[in-house]
């Protein structure tokens, strides 16, 4: 493993520089009493991920498929207890029809969302889906809140874990790919 | 391949009666479809969550619940079609220690609500043998009566999990009986047994 792939998947110190963003949502995830962490492994989402699977009072789940986590969070509510599901875009499609669970009963919902496909993007595989996300999310009643720079995470974050779970609101925050940063394809 | 099914398969209501039968603190999330109405049919409760669709969402909305309720059991009662097709749900729920819950699949080997087209179990599927190859703390497949009562009360323990178990009942499906189709009340009142905030 190189030192570019230890930057990628944020698991030092130097995943704190590479992902500023991830201290900011696990503060207003943590702040906001959340419970459950729902994920399908991300090198985008690495850094938050393992921050919440050494966070006390956090279970950590991880999933096969993006949908799953959809179901869990609404079991977790009904038991109590707040959730997040961790994807990156290409995994919004897996969920499509568990969506209709959240607006069928009116389960609050949180998603936290990395873009693929927008920009400086190096795979055309990612693109369709990246491209489909914020309309898969908005045709089934989920609405989206989109981050492009670190200046207003923090407040869009608070935003949305307050209509998530004060209003009963499904709501899904996208991390622009911009936010997030290249991926380090290595030489070409 | 052709799949011999148990002559002694069970009757599907009464299969869920008696599970049900002195539930105590036993929370219930039902699959879509006739798991549904069977689990209405052996008595309305406010601890009850019927889904209607979300299809092959039960077992991992029964995970989320068992986890935030870690003191009180749960039970998942679906149906194999259901369950087929969140078989990587029953991965990730082997690699939980949610000792509180139980997955039961009423297995008849066919989409009842659908014209009875055959699953995959009817053509051999093994869902115990994967539960087992996930990680279940334990895997089983019942088709007698008489074994009922004791798996009503290894389901009502809040630790020993996660269990999986096979029914096998026999196909054809039973009277519509109809469970509230109204989500938001389904969510508030289970909500509410539990004593939690209505927003």
């Amino acid at each position: 493993m190189g030192e570019s792939d230890l930057v990628r998947i944020g698991g030092t110190a130097a995943g704190e520089a590479a992902a500023p963003w991830a201290a900011i949502i696990h503060a207003a995830l943590v702040a906001a009493g959340i419970r459950q962490a729902a994920y399908v492994p991300d090198a985008g989402l690495a850094r938050l991920i393992e921050m919440l699977r050494h966070t006390a009072d956090v279970k950590t789940v991880s999933l096969t498929t993006e949908e799953e986590g959809v179901a869990l969070c609404a079991g977790a509510w009904l038991g109590g207890e707040r959730a997040v599901l961790l994807m990156q875009s290409s995994g919004v499609g897996n969920c499509v029809n568990m969506f209709s669970l959240l607006g069928s009963c009116r389960f609050p919902f949180l998603a936290v969302v990395t873009m693929r496909g927008e920009w400086a993007e190096f795979n055309p595989w990612q693109i369709p889906m990246g491209r489909a996300t914020p309309q898969a999310f908005e045709m089934m009643g989920i609405r989206t809140l989109r981050v492009d720079s670190l200046a207003e995470l923090a407040d869009t974050a608070a935003a949305a874990v307050s209509m998530a779970f004060d209003s009963d609101q499904q709501i899904a925050i996208l991390l622009s790919q911009q936010l997030l940063g290249r991926k380090d394809w290595g030489a070409q | 391949m052709k799949f011999e099914r148990e002559a002694s398969a069970l009757d599907r209501r009464s299969a869920v009666a008696a599970l049900l039968d002195q539930r105590g603190d036993l929370l219930v999330v039902s699959g879509l479809g006739s798991p549904s109405y069977d689990v209405f049919a052996a008595g309305d409760h406010d601890g009850n969550f019927y889904l209607w669709g979300a299809m092959g969402g039960a077992a991992m909305m029964g995970l989320g619940l068992a986890l935030a309720q870690p003191d009180r059991p749960v039970a998942v009662i679906t149906g194999d079609g259901e369950q087929l097709m969140a078989l990587g749900a029953l991965a990730t729920i082997g690699t939980t220690a949610a000792g509180n819950l139980s997955i039961i699949v009423l297995d008849n080997g066919e989409y009842g609500e659908t014209g009875g087209q055959p699953s995959h179990t009817a053509h051999g599927v093994d869902l115990c043998a994967i539960a087992r190859a996930a990680g279940f703390a334990s895997s089983m497949s019942i088709a007698d009566a008489r074994d009922m009562p004791a798996l009503g009360a290894a389901i009502r323990q809040a630790s020993g999990g996660p269990r999986f178990v096979r029914l096998a009942i026999r196909p054809g499906s039973a009277s519509k009986t109809l469970p509230p189709r109204d989500g938001v009340f389904l969510k508030t009142r289970f909500r509410a047994s539990l004593e939690l905030a209505v927003t």
